[in-house]
């Protein structure tokens, strides 16, 4: 392999036969590229999926009311589903362990907001200061709800950053200004911020203050809840399917609900909905590499044809080698080492423009569920092994077949 | 320098077979000039293939400088290839993308001859068949008798203990092949030992001792008054 003469004699050849080995190349430089970025691609999968998650809490459970639709002890399909504050409550003290944050919510409804002579068009919502946790609500001024907002039910508001930007563009910040809620004025303590803009549009207000000045009773529109953190995937995703069932159960029984009917409410987990996507973006990834190993494959019997051609071209030129002497391992070495030389050199040109063109254009792939493409580059050189390796055995056989050559064959004249 | 006994030689063509040499016996000394005659199919070129060790005979013995040829593995047949003959063919069997330099050399890179004493010796043998000046030229760019002169040079510069010719005149015009038959009695005068493969009287008669084949077994093995190739040049 450190043999300076063999070198010699290689770049010899390659610089003898320029068309023949280049062609030899791009069929394992373009092998090592479609895989690489088949496997960013597979990446920035993972990258996208990983993101949609990351708006709300991974460990969250959000419980929403429906309409039954099965008959059940008595009562009819077709009742509404309503929560109450009882029901909260009762979760709370009941799954007291296995809870880290919890809030109720209620979506106040009818109600006109106004900031001076300025009538806005945002939803309100009723929450508990949990909700912060719940949603991964970032606050980017003021503060959010606190415990003593709720038991005072104080008139204060948070709002989100696009209400901000297109009501409060005049003054250098929200925060003190008043808005007017029904008649009712409410203290700007707090701006948040979301993944999406569409949920930025909203104004928090405490849940106690929504229900008592608002009408609401002890209606609430939908539970939510985040569960602790745990040691690893598997578990967090046995805890959250456990509490939903749990709370599934409880909600059911509460509200006389079958246990079978799906439409009276819905009980949802991040985490169970992760691990289907996770499954999801695996299988996906063992696809790309499957593809990926067939066009190394693909690409190795291309050496390995090109090799026998080349050996079949050479054959003359073997013969008069082995008549001066050549040993077979020679020649052997003489084959595979080209051979190896030039995966080698072609798998690495393919490796390093798939992964500039991953590093200059993978930043900027943002589409849904696709995120910065990119391949680690342990996974790239793995690869690359992969293929010298395979490309060393597909050179074998033609260079095996070259140290067989009959010299008295080989220069027969034609 | 070589002795065959009773040396049997068939090829399978197919379900029959074809009986190439029916016992020959052969002995050739240390600078020797011989040529060995035949018409075509006579086993000249399968006499040749089994001294040069790139065929093996069926039976009978064959020793090459006191080693007997016998049984050999690849390995062991392309090392006294390297070490004791060297080759000459019809067609001059050069490498055509390396120079007429390194072809010559390429013997001497299978003998692990260090690059620059290779350059060196190679040149050396390129001077004496008179072609120093074409050293870097490829074959492409050579003349048929140039391109022969190379391949003798090849031959030569490996050192060998006997020089196996095939035809080296068969592709040359008459001139030409004169010219090198010049080149082949001088290293012969040198004591090179040298077998000579031809159909030609003429380049025959360039030689000392001419061997007749026919059919398979020697029918003629004669000394002769050896014409030098000189005078015609």
């Amino acid at each position: 392999m450190f043999d300076i003469e063999r070198w010699q004699e290689i770049f010899d050849t390659i610089r003898k036969n320029k068309l023949r080995t280049f062609l030899t190349g791009l069929s394992v430089a373009s092998g090592i590229f479609i895989l690489v970025i088949l496997l960013g691609f597979g990446q920035g999968m993972q990258n996208g999926i990983e993101q949609e998650f990351k708006q709300d809490a991974s460990t969250s459970v959000w419980a929403w009311p429906g309409v039954t639709s099965k008959e059940y002890k008595g009562l009819n399909p077709g009742r509404r589903i309503q929560f109450i504050n009882e029901n909260f409550d009762k979760v709370s003290t009941m799954y007291r362990d296995d809870i880290e944050y919890e809030s109720a919510r209620i979506f106040v409804r009818d109600v006109n907001v106004n900031y001076g002579k300025e009538a806005l068009v945002y939803s309100v919502q009723g929450v508990y200061s949990d909700f912060q946790f719940i949603e991964n609500t970032g606050m980017i001024d003021g503060r959010f709800i606190n415990y003593q907002d709720e038991i005072s039910t104080g008139k204060v508001a948070i709002i989100g950053k696009k209400i901000q930007k297109d009501v409060f563009n005049e003054v250098e910040t929200p925060i003190g200004e008043f808005i007017d809620i029904s008649g009712i004025p409410f203290k700007i303590i707090g701006v948040f911020k979301e993944m999406r803009e569409r949920e930025e549009e909203r104004i928090y207000i405490p849940i106690t203050t929504a229900q008592r000045v608002f009408n609401g009773g002890n209606r609430i529109n939908n539970l939510s809840y985040t569960l602790p953190p745990v040691e690893n995937f598997d578990q967090a995703v046995a805890q959250a399917v456990n509490f939903k069932n749990n709370l599934q159960s409880y909600l059911q029984q509460a509200h006389t609900v079958a246990p079978d009917d799906t439409g009276a409410m819905q009980v949802w987990s991040a985490m169970e909905e992760a691990e289907r996507y996770y499954g999801l973006t695996s299988n996906i990834k063992i696809f790309f590499w499957f593809v990926g190993i067939c066009t190394i494959v693909a690409g190795v019997v291309g050496v390995s044809n090109i090799m026998l051609i080349v050996v079949r071209e050479r054959t003359r030129e073997i013969g008069i080698r082995k008549a001066l002497g050549a040993k077979p391992w020679s020649i052997i070495g003489m084959i595979l080492h080209e051979s190896i030389f030039v995966t080698a050199i072609s798998g690495f040109t393919g490796l390093i423009f798939s992964m500039g063109l991953l590093e200059l254009v993978g930043p900027n792939v943002e589409v849904d569920y696709v995120s910065n493409p990119s391949v680690s580059f342990n996974v790239a050189f793995a690869t690359v092994l992969v293929l010298i390796l395979a490309g060393t055995l597909a050179g074998f056989v033609p260079a095996w077949r070259a140290a067989r050559v009959q010299v008295i064959e080989s220069l027969r004249d034609e | 320098m070589i002795e065959i006994k009773d040396l049997h030689k068939s090829y399978k063509m197919g379900s029959n077979s074809l009986h190439v040499l029916k016992g020959i016996n052969f002995t050739v000394k240390a600078g020797e000039l011989v040529a060995i005659m035949g018409s075509s199919g006579s086993g000249k070129s399968t006499l040749l293939n089994i001294i040069g060790i790139l065929d093996g005979a069926d039976s009978g013995d064959y020793t090459l400088d006191g080693v007997p040829i016998e049984d050999l593995t690849e390995t062991k047949a392309a090392q006294y290839r390297n070490k004791f003959l060297g080759f000459v063919f019809q067609s001059f069997n050069l490498i055509n993308y390396k120079t007429a330099l390194e072809n010559v050399a390429l013997p001497l890179y299978y003998q692990k001859v260090g690059r620059k004493e290779r350059q060196k010796k190679a040149l050396n043998y390129l001077e004496k068949v008179g072609l120093k000046e074409w050293a870097t030229h490829l074959p492409s760019e050579l003349s048929g008798g140039q391109k022969q002169r190379v391949a003798i040079a090849r031959a030569m510069a490996a050192e060998p203990k006997v020089l196996l010719a095939d035809e080296p005149t068969g592709a040359l015009d008459s001139k030409t092949s004169y010219e090198v038959m010049a080149l082949i009695q001088q290293i012969n005068d040198e004591g090179n030992t040298i077998l000579v493969v031809t159909h030609e009287e003429d380049i025959a008669h360039m030689c000392k001792r001419i061997v007749h084949l026919k059919d398979g077994v020697i029918v003629e093995d004669k000394k002769v008054e050896q014409v030098r190739a000189e005078q015609y040049v």
